[in-house]
C-alpha cells in the first residue's frame, strides 16, 4: 500500500461532502509503462455522493482528452457546470444518491494531477521532459486513489471517448476490480485516422512562435494560437456534418473589422480577413480561445500521445479478445450513429472481441445526428441505457435497486 | 409472456447459461433471469428493442443470427434459443450449426409452412397463402426460408442432430395435440418447437 502524505486529508471517505474536490499525494509514486519512475504523484479528483460502509457502490467516471475531474461540479476556471452534470447527480442516471461517484484528473493532465505543468526534478515545470504516459498509466494512478479510499472493487467504470479507453484498460488491467463497465463512443485502439488528427493538432502547437521548444513558461507566455487551432481542428471531429449544418448552415455574421478581432479572435488574435465571418468560423474561434484559458499545451501533447499509443491488443499479437478472457465484468458498449471519429464499426469490433472472450456484453447504438460529442448532450436513449444498465448491474451486484425511469411503465417484462 | 415462450422456458434447466437469438423486447430472458436464476443474454436486430431491453437492465446486444453467432466460443452456453426466426435468417443451416456449436442444446421455434390452411390456399387460389401466422405478402415478407416440420426434421437428420423433444403449437402458442404423428403435426400444427442437441454432445 502506498504512503499518503500528512498533507492529505485522512478523514473517512464516508464523510465526503457532496462535490468534494481534493488532491491526494501518493508518495510511492508509480513506475510508468515506459520504465521511468514518477513520484511522488498527485491525483486530483472530485467525489459526489457517499461511499457506503461495504465500499461497494463506487463508480469511476473517466474523462475524455480535454475533460477533467469537474464532472458534476462547476469548473473553477470557467465557472461552467460540470461536463457531465446532466448525467451525474442526485436522481440522474448516474445517481449520486445511490452511488459514490469519483472522477480523477488523468495523469498527465493540467487540473491538479501530476503532469507536464507540475514541477519536475530540475525545480521547474516538466514541460516536454515529462515522461510519456499511457492510458494504462492513467488507470494505474486511478487504482492508487482507490487504494487510498479502501475501495477494492468499483461497482462501475464509465467513460466516453478517451474515458472509454480508460474503462477498457481498467478491465484489462484489473478485471477483479470492476463489476460493470460502460465504454461509450470509443475503440480498443487508436486508429491511423485518429493518430493523424492528433498529429495535426500537435503540429499546430509546435508551429506557434510562442511555443519556445515547450519552455513557454520561461518566456511568460503560452502557445495560445497553436493550442486554439489544435482545439478548433479537433472540435470539428467531435461534430457531424449534420450537426454543423443544423447549427450554423452557411450563415454569415458581418462585423466591423476591429470588433471582429477583439470579440471573436481571442487567442487567434486576428480579425477576419474578409471583414465577415461564417458563423461556424466564429464558433470554432470561440471554442479555441476559451480552451486555451483552461488547458496546458504540454498536457495536450502528452495526452494525445497517450491516446495514440492505445492498443489493447498490442501485447497479444493483435488479438483483442485476449485481454478479456475469463473476465466476469458485465459490459455495456455504446456507440453513436453519427460519430465518425469513433464509429459504430469500432464499437462493434470491440463487442465481437468481448463475445469471443465469452464476456457478458450489451451493445447499443444511440441514434443521433450530433456526432462524437453527443454522449455529452441531451440524448434520452443514452440516459435510459445508462440508467437501465446500472440498475441491472446493481441488482446483480446485490446493491439496492434504484427507481426505474420516471414515467417508465415497465410494460415489456 | 407468450404461451410458446412459456413452453420454451419449461425446456430450460434453472441456473443455465442461455443465449436468446432474436430476444425482441426481452421477455424470455427477463423471465429466465428472474425466475430461473439463469445467466440469460439476448441478441436482437431491432435497435429500439435493444435499447428498451438494456434500459430494463437486461444484457442484450445489437446483432443478428447470421453474423454474430460465429464470434462466441464453443459451448459458451447451455441453451441457444431461436424463436420464430429461423425462416427469416439468411442461412438457416449455418445458423443451426452455429447454435449447436456455441450451445449444448438448441431450442428452435418456427411457423410451419406445411399447415393445411396454407396448402389448401395455394392449391385452390394458386397464389401465395396469407394466414394469421403468414401475414405479409411475398414481396415484403422477411420470411425468406419457410419450411415445414418434415423439412426441418429432414435437415436435422442430414446434419445428424438429435431431436430431444418436439411439439406442435397452435396460433396462440399453446401446445397442439398432434404429438404422436409427425405427418398429422405437419398438417395441423401452425408452429413447431424443437429441442436439439449434437450427437454425442450430451
Amino acid at each position: 500500500m502506498q504512503q499518503v502524505s500528512p498533507t492529505t486529508l485522512l478523514q473517512p471517505p464516508a464523510a465526503a461532502p457532496v462535490g468534494r474536490s481534493d488532491v491526494v499525494r501518493i508518495e510511492a509514486g508509480l513506475t510508468l509503462e515506459c520504465g521511468q519512475s514518477l513520484g511522488p504523484i498527485d491525483i486530483a479528483y472530485c467525489a459526489h455522493g457517499t461511499l457506503n460502509p461495504a465500499r461497494d457502490n463506487a463508480i469511476l467516471v473517466c474523462h475524455a482528452l480535454t475533460g477533467d475531474q469537474y464532472v458534476a461540479a462547476p469548473h473553477p476556471l470557467t465557472g461552467k457546470p460540470g461536463w457531465w452534470s446532466r448525467m451525474v447527480g442526485p436522481g440522474l442516471p448516474i445517481d449520486t444518491d445511490r452511488f459514490f461517484v469519483l472522477c480523477t484528473n488523468v495523469l498527465g493532465g493540467c487540473m491538479g494531477s501530476t503532469g507536464p505543468r507540475s514541477i519536475g526534478p530540475k525545480g521547474e515545470p516538466w514541460g516536454t521532459e515529462f515522461p510519456p504516459i499511457t492510458i494504462r498509466d492513467m488507470v494505474r494512478a486511478q487504482a492508487l486513489l482507490l487504494d487510498h479510499f479502501g475501495i477494492d472493487r468499483l461497482f462501475a467504470a464509465i467513460g466516453g471517448s478517451m474515458g472509454g479507453m480508460q474503462v477498457l484498460e481498467w478491465v484489462a488491467t484489473y478485471p477483479e476490480r470492476v463489476f460493470a463497465a460502460m465504454p461509450i463512443a470509443t475503440a480498443p485502439y487508436h486508429s491511423a485516422q485518429n493518430i493523424a488528427f492528433n498529429e495535426v493538432s500537435r503540429q499546430a502547437i509546435f508551429a506557434d512562435p510562442e511555443w519556445h521548444g515547450g519552455r513557454y513558461w520561461a518566456h511568460d507566455t503560452v502557445p495560445a494560437r497553436g493550442l486554439a487551432v489544435a482545439r478548433m481542428m479537433a472540435h470539428i471531429t467531435y461534430l457531424s456534418e449534420e450537426a454543423l449544418a443544423a447549427k450554423f448552415g452557411r450563415r454569415v455574421r458581418r462585423e466591423a473589422r476591429a470588433a471582429a478581432g477583439s470579440s471573436t479572435g481571442g487567442a487567434l488574435g486576428t480579425a477576419s480577413l474578409f471583414g465577415e465571418m461564417f458563423e461556424v468560423e466564429s464558433y470554432l474561434r470561440h471554442q479555441g480561445s476559451s480552451f486555451v484559458r483552461r488547458f496546458d499545451a504540454n498536457s495536450y501533447l502528452t495526452i494525445t500521445r497517450a491516446l495514440d499509443y492505445f492498443d489493447l491488443s498490442a501485447a497479444f499479437d493483435g488479438d483483442f479478445a485476449a485481454p478479456f478472457r475469463g473476465v466476469k465484468t458485465r459490459f455495456c458498449v455504446v456507440s453513436l450513429s453519427s460519430d465518425w471519429l469513433f464509429p459504430t464499426s469500432a464499437s462493434r469490433s470491440l463487442v465481437r472481441a468481448l463475445n469471443r472472450a465469452g464476456v457478458n456484453v450489451s451493445f447499443v447504438e444511440i441514434e443521433t445526428d450530433r456526432g462524437h460529442d453527443a454522449f455529452l448532450l441531451d440524448e434520452p436513449d443514452l440516459d435510459r441505457t445508462m440508467r437501465g444498465f446500472l440498475n441491472g448491474a446493481a441488482e446483480q451486484a446485490g446493491l439496492n435497486r434504484g427507481d426505474s425511469e420516471p414515467g417508465d411503465s415497465g410494460d415489456s417484462a | 409472456m407468450r404461451l410458446d415462450q412459456r413452453l420454451i422456458a419449461d425446456m430450460i434447466r434453472p441456473g443455465s447459461r442461455v443465449l436468446d437469438v432474436g430476444s425482441g423486447d426481452g421477455t424470455l430472458i427477463d423471465h429466465l433471469y428472474r425466475t430461473r436464476n439463469c445467466d440469460a443474454r439476448g441478441i436482437e436486430i431491432d435497435m429500439r428493442a435493444v435499447t428498451q431491453s438494456v434500459a430494463h437492465g437486461l444484457p442484450v446486444m445489437h446483432g443478428d443470427a447470421d453474423h454474430d453467432l460465429s464470434d462466441y466460443p464453443d459451448a459458451a452456453f447451455d441453451y441457444v434459443v431461436l424463436q420464430r426466426t429461423l425462416q427469416a435468417v439468411e442461412r438457416p443451416r449455418e445458423v443451426l450449426a452455429q447454435m449447436l456449436r456455441i450451445g449444448r442444446y438448441a431450442i428452435v421455434s418456427f411457423p410451419n409452412f406445411g399447415h393445411w390452411r396454407l396448402r389448401l390456399q395455394l392449391l385452390t387460389s394458386g397464389r401465395m397463402p396469407m394466414t394469421a401466422v403468414w401475414h405479409t405478402p411475398w414481396y415484403e415478407t422477411p420470411n425468406i426460408h419457410p419450411c415445414t416440420i418434415r423439412d426441418f426434421l429432414a435437415l436435422c437428420e442430414e446434419e445428424d442432430y438429435v431431436v430431444e423433444r418436439w411439439l406442435a403449437i397452435d396460433e396462440e402458442g399453446d401446445r397442439s395435440p398432434w404429438r404422436r404423428s409427425i405427418r398429422l403435426a405437419n398438417l395441423f400444427g401452425e408452429q413447431a418447437l424443437f429441442l436439439l442437441r449434437r450427437r454425442g454432445g450430451r
